[in-house]
């Protein structure tokens, strides 16, 4: 299997975090997250210390840093939240650049994207060092319930289905001279993800049905 | 005459919004027959197909394989032999690789380890994808997760199987391919299409359902030239297709 063959998060590679068992890899992220979370948010040298850590993996593991960093575009929502919460929250008021701010909300949104980003990055870094078929055997082999691991299963072999499907239905609405990215099409595009919901609904359904031909019970062999 | 594999008597079933979409069928397949099973959208047969394994359940009449009638009690040997190859082999291809997907089957029968590789192995040799039991299906071509797809079903060794419209979407060397392994195969096979050139190419035996009723039932190229029969129930040949200009068919 080449790279680009992979799923589009994973990064083809042969280091020892590459070949290290999924299950102690999961293991790990999650021990890891639980210490993050719970550190209190005013130990800033333990966050360094934390981040020193996960690009520490991420080196050994040869995946280029930059890799891992253009993925965390999905915490955008997140650090727009982050950046809010000072203005918004009460308490002590306090300068920062000119603005007036509240103290407690600094130190609030400072906790959330320290957290938050360090949460990213680890779970990137799995991502990128393990086929997601790995990270669902080792979460079996962690005793995680059939029915969630079958699920998960599920939603990797259809993600790229849906998104294909996704992908057709806007290339017709293209095709037909709608731009997506003015406001005046967002009506049709909810509608587009609603068709999309039912569609994909409707093939989990005849998913279903092909299964039960084949003997199906409730076990994933 | 024998028993045969597939017997389905006066079957007649209603969809629960009250749409009747079978109204009284007869359809009998014989051992080692392939029957081209015909018909406009919309005639029932789907709901037909969906009846062989017990994913529907008559509303009169009934549904026998090999004189085992299709009830709750028995479902899963009726599902063994009935192997249906669905439409979208999307539908039908849902593990992470094609080895694991051609397990499924035979797996949820209660085979295992070597027996099941086996018996992976086989199928794929069968529709010539042994080399490649390792990949996702989502990287293969269309035609060939067809040809996993039928694999998926033979790996439990039916005895009849049922292809719900194999050539279609197929481009036409694929379309021939999955032609070739067919023939090859020494099993009943009640095939539903509507590439009618495809059923004359493969089936000796027709049947033509319409509105729910079977309403032709003969040698494919018998009902293929009768002109009145096939307008009568929306059936056409594609341009310039003659079955009477063809002299010989090929197996």
């Amino acid at each position: 299997m080449g790279a680009g063959h992979g799923h589009r998060l994973f990064f083809h590679g042969h280091s020892a975090v590459h070949r290290a068992p999924a299950h102690l890899k999961v293991l790990v992220l999650v021990g890891f997250m639980l210490t993050v979370v719970a550190t209190p948010r005013d130990w800033y040298p333990a966050f360094a210390g934390y981040l020193l850590a996960v690009v520490a993996v991420v080196l050994l593991a040869r995946v280029p840093l930059l890799y891992v960093v253009r993925r965390m575009v999905i915490e955008v929502p997140f650090v727009v939240f982050a950046v809010l919460v000072p203005f918004i929250a009460t308490g002590p008021r306090t300068d920062v650049l000119g603005l007036t701010v509240s103290e407690p909300g600094l130190l609030a949104a400072w906790g959330l994207l320290a957290k938050g980003t360090i949460g990213v990055m680890a779970s990137l870094t799995l991502a990128a060092t393990t086929e997601p078929t790995d990270v669902l055997v080792g979460l079996r082999r962690l005793r995680l319930p059939d029915l969630i691991v079958q699920i998960m299963g599920f939603m990797i072999r259809y993600l790229d289905v849906v998104t294909a499907d996704l992908g057709r239905m806007m290339v017709s609405m293209r095709s037909r001279g709608m731009n997506p990215r003015s406001p005046r099409s967002w009506p049709t595009l909810a509608r587009t993800l609603g068709a999309l919901f039912i569609r994909s609904y409707e093939r989990g359904e005849r998913v279903h049905l092909a299964m039960l031909s084949r003997g199906y019970t409730g076990q994933l062999p | 005459m024998s028993t045969p594999v597939l017997d389905v008597r006066g079957l007649a079933y209603a969809y629960p919004d009250g749409h009747q979409a079978l109204f009284g069928v007869d359809v009998h397949v014989y051992r080692g027959e392939r029957v081209a099973l015909l018909g406009p959208n919309g005639a029932g047969k789907t709901t037909l197909v969906l009846h062989l394994n017990g994913i529907l359940t008559a509303g009169a009449g009934s549904v026998a394989v090999s004189g085992l009638p299709v009830e709750k009690a028995h479902l899963a040997e009726i599902r063994r032999r009935v192997g249906i190859v669905f439409q979208d082999p999307d539908d039908q291809l849902f593990m992470g690789t094609v080895r694991q997907d051609v397990a499924f089957g035979p797996a949820n029968l209660g085979l295992k380890g070597a027996a099941l590789e086996e018996r992976v192995m086989t199928a794929l040799d069968m529709v010539g994808m042994a080399d490649f039991a390792g990949r996702p299906p989502h990287h293969l071509s269309f035609g060939q997760r067809r040809r996993v797809a039928v694999a998926t079903v033979l790996a439990m060794e039916p005895e009849i199987l049922v292809l719900d419209e194999p050539s279609s979407n197929l481009d036409p060397a694929s379309r021939r391919e999955l032609a070739d392994i067919l023939r090859s195969l020494d099993v009943t096979v009640l095939m539903v299409t509507h590439d009618l050139p495809y059923a004359l190419e493969l089936c000796p035996r027709a049947v033509v359902l319409s509105d729910g009723h079977v309403v032709a039932d003969g040698t494919t190229y018998d009902v293929l030239t009768d002109a009145a029969l096939m307008r009568a129930h929306r059936l056409e040949l594609p341009f310039g297709f003659d079955p009477r200009a063809i002299d010989s068919l090929p197996g």
